[in-house]
């Protein structure tokens, strides 16, 4: 079915120094740090029809925090970022999905107008992520209206004032299901419960104090979702609690009456082009394997942001995507960066790493998340047998990432590199 | 009382919707009555969707020969009515002794029905056909298939409608009457008059039967349970693989859809509910271990979604399965033909029962030919397996073409407006899902489906709250959130 399509005549080939895939933050960042690095001829390609990405939806406040010292709505956030681009007369195009890459940086957009094919020196991948959803998980039961993920039901409600229902339990415990946990009780419906599978909470401590507390919405952890009910609307669903290794425990059945059930339960990278390009993808992070410059098993092809690994805060993200501009510069300019031919192994209490790979001869910015809540603990970076960087931490949970800067100045030019957790 | 007509049918699944375009052949005025909201709701859409070569029903019934002809002009069908099709063959796999005999036996069978294209296939052959699958040798069936039940379905049921067929949707038949040589089925919207009656519907076709007056059949259904794997898994599987076939249950098989997913089912078991179509957790782990013994490439990161199928099964007194029964009985219902028990091979075998039906009625009546009868229906084009230059002029002629609503599955906005105003008046979520694949992909409408409500609440100029998911009550969003406000927009 899937017609054979080649790619145009380089004659209609548009070129671009640099062509970056989504205007979220990653995107919008990445864009002004490039121009601010010297390089002018890029291009933003952005699928909706306004820049902003997610933030767009995102109305509650508590972005910027970090970076800005004030905590902002996700349109404001990103409006400082579009109205910079806007200030530089850095093109950008709305309206345009971009549909294939290639491993010779072609990238190929549709828009109104027609198709477009780009010949890139440099693709920054900044598409984001999208939701885990009940087909993924396997909740049995019925097929009812009301399954909505946590996302899209923030769609409905920010973007388009639709009310997605009245009665409302909320499976998974990640910050936009507490945050949409707050939004629906403003807006007049009842949340009975958020259920949370694990045995600790996977959004941030800050959302369960002022979404869930504040509004006396309990939290049940080691509960989850056994079967939806209803054939034309949902009716119920049956809640459980589970074991040790997250099987429902028989005999410890609720049922709920309820019209809607918001699902949070994870985010993954938007990796579909990644995977029609042939990139290495992460089986832990479900984003790219990177190395230290963000570039990933296709020279000139950089990723950052939530399409490389999901974060906690935007601010993260923007920081992240301006180191990658950076990097993405100097391969433009260069023609290369330093090659990396170490991995990085995650060890003992390790959930995954960004990046994957290094040279052993820069000071680089590593990202990880621990597997489960620590209290006091050291994060430890070995090679050779010999610790190459220590962070040590009076906590550490799994809904926080976790970043500091290894020096190169302890690194071998040859061996693994592991990451473990160690408590204390 | 709603207009009268020479032809009612009732049930728009495949067979009743091929029945409407086989007898809009003739000059007659049809009409379909459906409970459900759209076409291809029950079995005709739960199941394989897989084209049989014809061998595995016991020669001489009315299952074997229809599906033997069914595939047969399959291809000729695909041409006409435009759905997606492929003649992609499949294997029967086998591993012991016994399997080798009953495989030798089902091809027997097969040769004997007619069918074509049957060869028994060493391992060698085996693995250059399916790489990854575990088994010794093999029935290689060269001429199954593959389709989309759905589009197959609304193809028909839209050819039929372009030649006159009136489709009326929420519509279930409660009670029949006869008077003066007319038929009068009553609905909760009104009552239909018509001088022949054609009882196809499936899982209610018992209940059909009942209220013509024809009783004593015994209906069971078997419910089967399926898990669809991510489009990315199809590029490993080039046909479907089945174990060896027992004589009435194919096995759990894992078989790739047109469009490149896969699924793996059914798990059959019996069942006198036949609208429950929730699917246990139990039967998902069953069905992936169960599947990972003939292809091992079921790992629970590529599943996307699951779902279930009832498929209705006429027995006798003993339980033992039978074959399709159609039927006239001048007697009891004169001018009503009844089908009773259409399981697969249904949906190969649709036309060719739709023709068989016709036969039997014009034995009793002359039908004129309707000169205005046109084969040929066009479904949507789909931008995603258009060439490039093709999407240019797509693009060209219809900005909307360049307007991508569905990431995952690059589904168009022209392509979802040309499903909202679709010939049959179906306005619900799933018959644009069914219709265009938006929503089928990796995030399952995460992205898209508010934009879609969007479109349809404004499209069609209905409420918000009126818009459904797929059954009556089946409501998205409960209404506006703040009260709307022109200027705001």
């Amino acid at each position: 079915m899937i017609a054979e399509k080649e790619f145009c005549a380089d004659t209609e080939l548009i070129r671009k120094d640099a062509v970056i895939i989504g205007a979220g933050p990653a995107g919008l960042a990445a864009a002004v740090q490039l121009y601010k690095q010297g390089i002018r001829d890029l291009v933003i390609l952005e699928r909706e029809e306004e820049p902003g990405g997610i933030l767009r939806q995102c109305i509650h406040d508590g972005f910027g925090l970090g970076r800005f010292g004030e905590s902002l709505s996700g349109p404001e956030y990103a409006r400082i970022f579009i109205d910079e681009v806007e200030k530089l007369g850095i093109p950008y195009e709305t309206g345009a999905a971009v549909t294939r890459l290639t491993k010779d940086r072609l990238v190929q957009a549709v828009t109104r107008k027609g198709l477009r094919t780009y010949q890139a020196k440099a693709v920054i991948l900044a598409m984001g992520c999208k939701e885990r959803t009940r087909g993924a998980l396997g909740i049995p039961g019925e097929r009812p209206a009301g399954v909505f993920t946590a996302g899209t039901a923030q769609a409905y409600m920010n973007l388009y004032n639709r009310m997605p229902g009245r009665e409302v339990v909320i499976l998974g415990s990640g910050d936009i299901g507490m945050i949409m946990a707050r939004r629906l009780t403003l807006e007049g419906a009842h949340v009975q419960a958020v259920l949370e599978i694990m045995p600790y909470p996977a959004g941030l401590p800050r959302n369960i104090l002022q979404c869930l507390d504040d509004y006396n919405i309990p939290l049940y952890l080691r509960h989850t979702v056994t079967c939806i009910h209803g054939k034309s609307r949902l009716t119920g669903v049956t809640a459980a609690q589970v074991d040790g290794q997250r099987r429902p425990i028989p005999g410890t059945e609720k049922e709920y009456s309820c019209d809607t059930l918001i699902l949070s339960v994870g985010l993954i990278p938007e990796n579909k082009l990644l995977e029609d390009a042939g990139i290495v993808i992460d089986p832990k992070t479900h984003g790219a394997v990177v190395d230290e410059n963000l570039q990933t098993s296709i020279p000139g092809v950089f990723s950052a942001g939530n399409v490389l690994h999901v974060h906690d805060l935007v601010d993260f993200v923007s920081l992240e995507a301006e180191a990658l501009a950076r990097h993405a510069a100097e391969y433009i300019q260069k023609g290369d960066v330093p090659h990396c031919g170490l991995d990085i192994l995650c060890g003992d209490g390790i959930g995954h790493t960004v990046p994957q790979k290094v040279s052993g001869e820069r000071n680089f910015n590593l990202s990880l998340r621990v597997r489960k809540p620590m209290r006091g603990c050291r994060i430890v970076v070995r090679q050779n047998g010999r610790e190459a960087a220590v962070k040590t931490m009076k906590k550490a949970i799994p809904a926080e990432m976790i970043q500091f800067q290894v020096p190169a100045g302890k690194l071998d030019r040859s061996g693994a590199l592991e990451v473990s957790a160690e408590e204390l | 009382m709603k207009k009268q007509y020479d032809v009612i049918i009732i049930g728009a699944g495949v067979v009743g919707s091929a029945i409407a375009r086989e007898l809009s052949r003739y000059v007659l005025d049809i009409a379909v009555l459906e409970k459900n909201p759209d076409v291809c709701n029950e079995t005709s859409g739960r199941n394989s969707a897989v084209v049989h070569g014809g061998f595995a029903n016991p020669t001489g019934s009315l299952k074997a020969r229809c599906c033997a002809w069914g595939n047969r002009i399959m291809d000729q069908l695909a041409a006409e009515l435009d759905f997606p099709f492929k003649r992609c063959g499949k294997v029967l796999v086998g591993n012991t002794e016994e399997d080798r005999q009953q495989l030798e036996k089902t091809m027997r069978q097969g040769a004997v029905n007619g069918c074509s294209g049957l060869e028994m296939i060493d391992g060698r052959k085996l693995h250059e056909l399916v790489p990854a699958v575990n088994g010794s040798f093999a029935l290689w069936s060269k001429r199954s298939g593959i389709m989309d039940p759905f589009l197959y379905t609304t193809a028909l049921a839209e050819n039929a409608h372009a030649n006159g067929a009136e489709f009326y949707f929420e519509h279930e038949v409660t009670g029949i009457s006869r008077e003066d040589g007319y038929y009068y089925l009553h609905t909760m919207r009104g009552d239909f008059k018509t001088r022949w009656v054609v009882n196809a519907a499936g899982l209610g076709a018992k209940q059909i039967s009942d209220l013509l007056g024809i009783k004593g059949y015994r209906v069971i259904g078997s419910r089967s349970n399926y898990i669809i794997l991510h489009k990315r898994m199809g590029r490993l599987l080039p046909m479907p693989v089945y174990p060896v076939p027992s004589n009435t249950y194919m096995g759990i098989h894992i078989t790739p859809t047109v469009d490149g997913n896969v699924t793996i089912g059914p798990d059959a078991e019996n069942t006198d509910v036949l609208d429950d179509y929730s699917v246990p957790q139990g039967a998902v782990t069953f069905l992936a271990t169960e599947g990972a013994k003939l292809w091992p490439h079921i790992n629970p990161a590529d599943q996307i979604r699951t779902f279930a199928g009832i498929q209705p099964k006429l027995v006798d007194e003993n339980g033992a399965i039978q074959d399709w029964k159609v039927e006239i009985r001048d007697d009891t219902a004169p001018n009503a033909v009844n089908l009773i028990g259409i399981e697969s091979p249904g949906l190969t075998g649709s036309v060719p029962l739709a023709r068989y039906v016709i036969r039997m009625m014009q034995e009793r009546e002359t039908f004129r030919e309707n000169p205005a009868f046109n084969p040929v229906h066009k479904g949507i084009v789909r931008f995603f397996a258009c060439t490039k230059e093709e999407q240019e002029k797509l693009i060209r002629s219809n900005p909307d073409y360049g307007e991508i609503i569905c990431s995952c599955e690059e589904i168009t906005k022209a392509e979802i407006l040309q499903a909202i105003h679709n010939p049959l008046g179906v306005s619900t979520m799933t018959g644009i899902k069914y219709r265009t694949r938006a929503m089928m992909g990796g995030c399952q409408g995460g992205f898209c489906q508010a934009k879609i409500e969007q479109l349809i609440e404004r499209e069609l100029g209905k409420d918000p709250a009126d818009v459904v998911y797929s059954r009556s009550g089946s409501y998205v969003v409960t209404g506006p959130m703040r009260k709307e406000n022109e200027n705001d927009r």
